[in-house]
């Protein structure tokens, strides 16, 4: 078992080194090459492996895949006006969610922002149910009330879906606060884009996370654009896990392009959390490749410097290990392309053919104890 | 039935209900040690807990969406703020997370949740510190706002809020903690939401009435007896949901009515009753509905100033005496 961090916890640079996570020094002499990068990625991945067994490696792949096509189709559905309102991918981080959400229990609890297509399927919801929540039909997770930005799933303890950038944060600080109140040892994942960590709600929580010693792991996941600004553009100190230490916080910086080490600074982070009460703050480094919504042309990144992220598709790089630890063989990925398609394609079908929200929906739900003023 | 402060009547609705629930939990600022900037809360960290009774860093929006959060996954919290002018910074979390969630998740998130504090004028304050802010919170259908004007319905009131599913706004008139009235011994006593009560019955004018200015209404009406007026006073404590039903069979009584409040009148509580009674009671109506409301300024430091800007006994006496058509 892995010796507890003492406290007040913090990473240091020899346990990190130890785990095989990808120091800031490293992510900063890799960035100017990613050929060098990906091969780093690579081998650090195949150590890794060897400690996830089979099944695991094989249902984290799976669920990446299917994010990846289950967003493609959103797209499509989006351009041909199926879909309505905003909607952002998350094409090029999804190892950050499926790294981190395999690590936990079923009951631990998920929040995250407008941003959590992936995160939702990868917490346990169907496909179908988050497609048709897209669709804004009456078999969606919210049933059509919520669309792209609001899922929910109470059944999987997801909770949300927040549009306000940086609304989760407490949120998700109150849920863990609830664990310990109630004396359960549920950890609470809280993801948020860098660009909220500007925010004073982002500071606010965390300053009561570790007061209280809460059950919270924070993961910002640092894709390094809010909309068209860039990191440099709106952050004055631009080393995130380095903000924890304002908190006393444990802070891990990760790669997030490899789904595995995203996993292992998790695992990390729930030890302390589960056992301590104890908050952690991940910095995982990703990038998206899409516009911030769909609306977005995204003229304020060059195809350069795009595509030199896509050299290190989070997706490519796990399937790269896979195939050369022979974990998976030409034909097992052909079949799980094959059965993730029509997963995608049962989703899409299931949210076409589901039917809209009755118009009495429109006053439903607005109080759990609705009061007809006057009646004693 | 005995005899004790607004501050007490509070302060025993929130002790009965944290022995009653142990879900229940209160937090904010000063709350435990220093036993509550205004001491609604004394004795409660004593009798309940560290766990139970919580004092906050001077963090308002991480707290009250904290308390939210723990909301979502069962816990029932109470947040106080030290006023609610403090609740300003607080209002993402109480308007874009609480008020929405059930909704926006389609039925599966409630969030019961009371935000309760002392709000409305306080005693030469100044701006930041002495504003009525119930208008803003009644704004939002998945909200309910409560303004108890006597210790009985504080207490009963608040007990209501503490069980009620859904976030209440409770606001507590900083002036009126002093405030001495008789309160139901019962533990099982409650007021009930969205239920207005009809402070003194009359035949010739209504005067609605909240919080602050029912005290002072009431004095209005013992003015207005004098002179032959016979006033019906109604004070809606719950100002969402409105119990309109009660104000409007007054006005088909009475055929006049006066809207008193200490807010600010425009996009205030007294317009939308007064739109309300225009809506269903204009055939009742002898003269238009008359407005008293604070003044449409920030308020003022200065004693003379201050006094002008919060209607008062005379003023209310006045507007009734032009709905009656007296002048
Ligand atoms: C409080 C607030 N301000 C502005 C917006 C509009 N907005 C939506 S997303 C976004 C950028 C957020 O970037 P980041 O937190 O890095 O997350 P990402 O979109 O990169 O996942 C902005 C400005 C908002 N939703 N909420
Ligand atoms: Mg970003």
């Amino acid at each position: 078992m892995r010796k507890r961090t003492p406290e007040p916890a913090r990473v240091g640079a020899e346990d990190t080194s130890a785990t095989g996570v990808m120091d800031q020094e490293m992510a900063e002499t890799a960035a100017g090459s990613p050929s060098q990068q990906t091969r780093d990625v690579k081998s650090a991945q195949k150590n890794r492996l060897a400690d996830v067994d089979r099944e695991t490696l094989i249902s984290i792949y799976r669920q990446m895949l299917l994010v990846r096509r289950f967003e493609e189709k959103s797209a499509e559905a989006y351009s041909s006006g199926k879909i309505g309102g905003f909607c952002h991918l998350y094409i090029g981080q999804e190892a950050v969610a499926i790294g981190a959400i395999s690590a936990i229990r079923k009951d631990d609890y998920v929040l995250t922002s407008y941003r959590e297509h992936a995160h939702a399927i990868a917490k346990g919801m169907s496909p179908e149910s988050v497609m048709a929540e897209l669709y804004g039909k009456s078999t969606g997770c919210s049933r059509g009330k919520g669309g792209s930005m609001h899922m929910f799933d109470k059944d999987v303890n997801f909770l949300g879906g927040h549009a306000i950038v940086g609304g989760q944060i407490p949120l998700a600080t109150g849920v863990a606060f609830a664990s310990k109140y109630k004396g359960t040892d549920q950890v609470t994942l809280c993801f948020f884009g860098e660009a909220a960590v500007n925010q004073g709600a982002f500071h606010e929580s965390l300053n009561m996370a570790q007061l209280w010693k809460l059950p919270c792991i924070y993961i910002c996941e640092n894709n390094q654009y809010g909309m068209g600004t860039s990191l440099e553009r709106a952050m004055s100190s631009q080393d995130i896990s380095q903000k924890a230490r304002a908190y006393d916080i444990a802070a891990e910086f990760v790669d997030g392009m490899d789904v595995l080490a995203v996993r292992e600074a998790t695992q990390r982070a729930i030890e302390r959390a589960r056992k301590d009460y104890l908050p952690t703050l991940l910095e995982v480094r990703t990038y998206r490749f899409m516009g911030h919504s769909m609306s977005d042309p995204g003229n304020y990144r060059t195809r350069a410097e795009i595509e030199r992220h896509q050299e290190r598709d989070p997706i490519k790089l796990f399937s790269a290990s896979l195939k050369e630890e022979g974990v998976l063989t030409d034909s097992e990925f052909q079949s799980i392309e094959a059965e993730v398609k029509e997963q995608v394609e049962q989703a899409v079908r299931f949210a076409e053919e589901s039917p809209l929200p009755a118009p009495e929906e429109l006053f439903t739900d607005v109080y759990a104890n609705p009061i007809e003023p006057g009646k004693h | 039935m005995a005899v004790v402060t607004m501050r007490e009547a509070l302060n025993q609705a929130l002790r009965e209900e944290m022995l009653r629930d142990e879900n229940v939990f209160l937090m904010g600022e000063e709350v435990a040690a220093y036993q509550g900037a205004y001491k609604v809360t004394k004795g409660l960290l004593e009798e309940l807990g560290g766990k139970r009774v919580i004092d906050t860093p001077i963090t308002e929006l991480a707290f009250a969406g904290l308390g939210v959060g723990a909301a979502m996954v069962g816990l029932r919290p109470i947040v106080e703020f030290m006023t609610f002018n403090f609740s300003i910074l607080a209002t993402d979390q109480i308007i874009n997370s609480a008020a929405k969630m059930l909704y926006m998740s389609g039925g599966q998130f409630k969030i019961p949740i009371v935000f309760r504090g002392p709000g409305g004028s306080a005693f030469q304050v100044s701006s930041q510190h002495s504003q009525a802010l119930e208008s803003w919170f009644a704004y939002f259908p998945g909200l309910k706002v409560v303004m108890p004007s006597t210790p009985a319905d504080a207490k009963g009131l608040l007990k209501s809020a503490i069980r009620d599913d859904d976030p209440v706004i409770f606001i507590e008139q900083e002036r009126m903690y002093g405030n001495k009235g008789e309160v139901p011994d019962d533990a099982d006593f409650i007021v009930p939401l969205g239920v207005a009560d009809i402070k003194r019955e009359g035949t010739d004018a209504t005067i609605v009435a909240r919080s602050l200015m029912v005290p002072v209404a009431l004095k209005a009406a013992e003015v207005l007896e004098k002179e032959g007026v016979s006033c019906e006073v109604i004070d809606p404590r719950t100002i969402r949901p409105l119990d309109i039903g009660t104000i409007v069979d007054s006005v088909k009584k009475t055929n006049r009515v006066v809207v008193a409040e200490e807010s600010h009148p425009f996009c205030g509580v007294a317009a939308e009753i007064s739109s309300e009674i225009m809506e269903r009671a204009f055939d009742y109506l002898d003269a238009p509905v008359k407005r008293v409301s604070g003044a449409d300024v920030p308020m003022p430091y200065a004693k003379n100033l201050e006094d002008l800007a919060i209607p008062n006994v005379d003023q209310i006496v006045a507007a009734v005496r032009q709905v009656a058509y007296l002048d």
